[in-house]
């Protein structure tokens, strides 16, 4: 049976499905609000953010499309305006990728330009997710929704294969720190289901990975179009054994190991009320980046290398046990340290060292090359530096996926270069800390962000 | 080790005391726009949670259109004062006073014209960052827009070419004249809102709880409440309903809902089960076009 998308089948949600998800979504605010009486043993199962990438037209925009209207995350009138818009631009099915071109551009040109945002909830799960513009021109878009994601989902058009935009995306959602690929071979029922045609891209898209040190694919034949495979099975892909992409969205399991890598919290703020009651009063504030920190933990700041205990941790005036990466508290500290915004607090067992230089990878994304950007500034955490580029050592070349020699940087280029830092900063290698181990440059000229930097390694002073 | 999964209300939570307390870290003169609607009340509170026991590191400003709800002014001036900071009113009336709005009839929607006693104020003030409630669920233009949206120095926003915005690294800096917007709640829909209000138990507006109300039924739907800005229409004939306001802003735009609501908790459940999307819902200017909100805020609108 063909699936078709009508606003009318939209009205078939008052049935079964809908009342199911209803009592889901009931036990589940339940669970969060007051555990004993609505609970229904449901968990609050976290927050996972995810983006959709790949070449333009791969599908990536129905394919979000198809995932909210098949979650039944589409409240009926924002469907009657689809299917409104959609027959103003004569098409006859209702057309899933306007849900998140927003732009009257996007809407114009029928693309995507820049990433947006749209939320959801399974029950169990809640999501962001992220529908990134495929043009190289917009790669920067694409690079500013990866970077605060912890899945990508890469689209492939099953008839075309591996495009340039695909390993160009594949590429940087692995540089931005992205934990989990999932690789969509899409658009199946033009290639009438054939499980020959998603083996090919799935062998090209292993070799091309490894090269890269991905370590681990998942791979879905799907159609974002016909909706098979994305949250029903449908039932010409019998061939294949494994989850669907919303089982694999809800089964993946949220990095919590961020939470047992070295405490790392770069001081935003430094809170002194000066009051009568609180003269002494000396709040650290920031949110701990990666690991764990509880009262009487050995503490280093850096770069100056004081070393402290954790007294106690607040927020709002209550006190915590514990805080954990991902929360915004307030730390004091038992002796007084010269501490200010810029500064790093770090685990003192695993502090990372202070250093006035890099090697780094970075993700061009200024319009004009390195050559004729004005002075830049490096900020790692809260805080920033001026910094030169000592040496251009390579350039990834996204075909060969080999570095190549290079003269100069241009927009969205890959490029490994030296830096040399006006000041110090306390960086950890990329591979080892999302976080600890990711700058930006800007333009002191413009003050745009020109570059996505990512430490390979400290040259420790 | 064991670990601690954080619900999804503790990541957004962190999120946004962190991207408030960036805003006072990288801007010298922020200012945070409070209504007295449930979004800033939220912000109020994270707010709370980021700079206490220190003091709010900017003022509190509302461009009050002259067209709200009695009931939020008054509760938006306690809220002021009970927190102990200060409150920046900038009215429509004063604008019109200038000259610097003309409207066209007397009754006719200030929501649009809002933008410029904002623009106004960010230059009396020499503002160089707003700290807004806006949610990127609340409308597809408002979902392509950065956590720190670049305003230039006219206040327009450029959709077509934003700044990237990596990781949680945030550029804020701007030349003299420019401004940054900041929405902490960015990533929030209105559930997450809803719960968060549950969580903390923070007070809000009457109007957001169902109560009896003299509306006009309009065709399609929507209600028209019966003010003396919004008188009944000629031909028409009113009715009481149990409602509640889903949002709160211009009298002559913002439309309730039936409800019978009257708890915190009932409202999650309707929220949690709605079939209509918020300003579907109760936004009398949104439904012009697929593009007015874009439009609005190219020309400076929150
Ligand atoms: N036959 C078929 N067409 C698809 C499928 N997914 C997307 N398309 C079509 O491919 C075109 C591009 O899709 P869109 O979502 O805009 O791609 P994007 O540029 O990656 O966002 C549109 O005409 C879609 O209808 C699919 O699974 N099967
Ligand atoms: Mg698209």
């Amino acid at each position: 049976m063909e699936k078709q998308i009508t606003p009318q089948r939209h009205q078939g949600h008052e049935g079964a499905p809908r009342k199911e998800q209803e009592k889901d979504k009931e036990a589940f605010l339940g669970a969060s609000l007051v555990p004993s009486s609505l609970g229904g043993g449901i968990p609050d199962n976290g927050l996972l953010r995810f983006i959709t990438c790949g070449s333009v037209d791969d599908g990536k925009s129905t394919l979000i499309g198809r995932l909210l209207y098949d979650s039944k995350a589409i409240l009926a009138d924002a469907m009657d305006a689809l299917a409104k818009s959609s027959r103003k631009r004569g098409l006859e099915e209702v057309d899933l990728s306007l849900l998140t071109d927003g732009l009257s551009a996007e809407r114009e040109q029928g693309i995507t330009i820049d990433v947006a945002y749209r939320y959801f909830s399974t029950g169990t799960r809640k999501y962001i997710l992220a529908d990134a513009p495929g043009h190289e021109q917009y790669t920067r878009n694409m690079v500013t929704g990866a970077s605060t994601a912890d899945l990508a989902i890469v689209l492939i058009d099953a008839r075309k294969g591996v495009l340039p935009q695909t390993r160009r995306h594949t590429t940087l959602a692995h540089l931005m720190g992205l934990r989990h690929i999932v690789v969509a071979v899409n658009k199946m029922d033009l290639v009438d289901y054939d499980q020959a045609v998603f083996s090919t891209i799935q062998a090209q898209v292993g070799a091309f990975a490894s090269k890269l040190g991905i370590p681990q694919l998942h791979f879905i034949p799907l159609s974002a179009l016909k909706g098979d495979m994305v949250v029903d099975r449908g039932e010409r892909l019998d061939w294949y054994q494994g989850p669907t992409l919303m089982e694999l969205l809800e089964s993946i399991e949220l990095d919590s190991s961020e939470q047992d890598q070295p405490f790392r919290f770069p001081v935003q703020l430094v809170c002194r009320p000066r009051t009568e009651e609180l003269i002494d009063y000396r709040g650290y504030q920031g949110r701990v980046e990666s690991g764990r920190i509880k009262p009487g933990d050995a503490i280093t700041v850096q770069p100056s290398g004081a070393r402290s205990r954790v007294r106690r941790i607040e927020l709002y005036g209550k006190e915590l046990p514990e805080a954990v990466a991902g929360q915004s508290v307030t730390l004091l500290l038992e002796d007084e340290v010269d501490i200010s915004r810029g500064d790093l607090i770090a685990s003192a067992e695993h502090a990372p060292v202070p250093t006035r230089s890099l090697t780094a990878t970075l993700a061009w994304l200024g319009e004009k090359p390195l050559s004729s950007t004005g002075r830049l500034v490096l900020r790692h955490g809260t805080r920033e530096v001026r910094t030169k580029v000592g040496e251009i050592e390579s350039r990834l070349d996204l075909e060969a996926l080999e570095p190549v020699p290079v003269e100069d940087v241009a927009m969205n280029d890959i490029v490994t270069v030296t830096l040399k830092l006006q000041g110090p900063i306390a960086p950890d290698a990329h591979t080892v800390l999302r976080s600890g181990g990711s700058f930006i440059l800007i333009d002191e000229a413009t003050h745009n962000t020109v570059a996505a930097g990512l430490v390979l390694e400290p040259e420790y002073l | 080790m064991t670990h601690r999964v954080l619900s999804h209300l503790e990541r957004l939570e962190g999120e946004a005391i962190h991207i408030l307390r960036e805003v006072a870290g990288q801007c010298t003169n922020p200012a945070l726009l409070f209504s007295g609607g449930k979004d800033s009340v939220v912000l109020l509170r994270l707010a709370e949670k980021a700079f206490r026991p220190g003091r709010f590191p900017f003022p509190l400003v509302h461009i009050d259109t002259g067209h709200n709800y009695a009931e939020v002014i008054d509760f938006r001036d306690r809220r002021a004062a009970e927190l102990g900071e200060k409150l920046i009113v900038r009215t429509l009336d004063e604008s019109i006073a200038k000259g610097r709005i003309v409207l066209r009839s007397a009754t006719e929607s200030r929501n649009r014209h809002q933008s410029v006693t904002l623009l106004d104020t960010v230059e009396e003030f020499e503002f160089d960052a707003l700290i807004g409630g806006a949610r990127r669920d609340e409308e597809k233009a408002r979902a392509k827009e950065r956590v720190f949206s670049f305003r230039d120095e006219f206040g327009q926003w450029d959709p077509k070419n934003q700044r990237p915005e990596l990781w949680n690294l945030y550029n804020a800096r701007i030349h003299k004249g420019e401004h940054m917007r900041a929405f902490p709640i960015s990533n929030w829909t209105e559930l997450d809102v809803w719960q968060y209000i549950a969580e903390e138990g923070l007070e809000l507006p009457e109007i957001y709880f169902a109560h009896e109300r003299e509306v006009v039924e309009l065709p399609g739907g929507a209600l028209l409440p019966v003010t003396d800005l919004t008188p009944i229409p000629a031909g028409k004939s009113s009715v009481r309903r149990s409602v509640r306001f889903r949002t709160v802003g211009d009298i002559s735009c913002t439309a309730p809902v039936l409800s019978e609501a009257r708890t915190v908790e009932d409202i999650i459940k309707e929220t949690a089960t709605t079939e209509i999307t918020e300003r579907g819902a109760t936004r009398l200017d949104d439904q012009t076009s697929e593009a007015s909100m874009e439009q609005r805020k190219k020309e400076g609108y929150f």
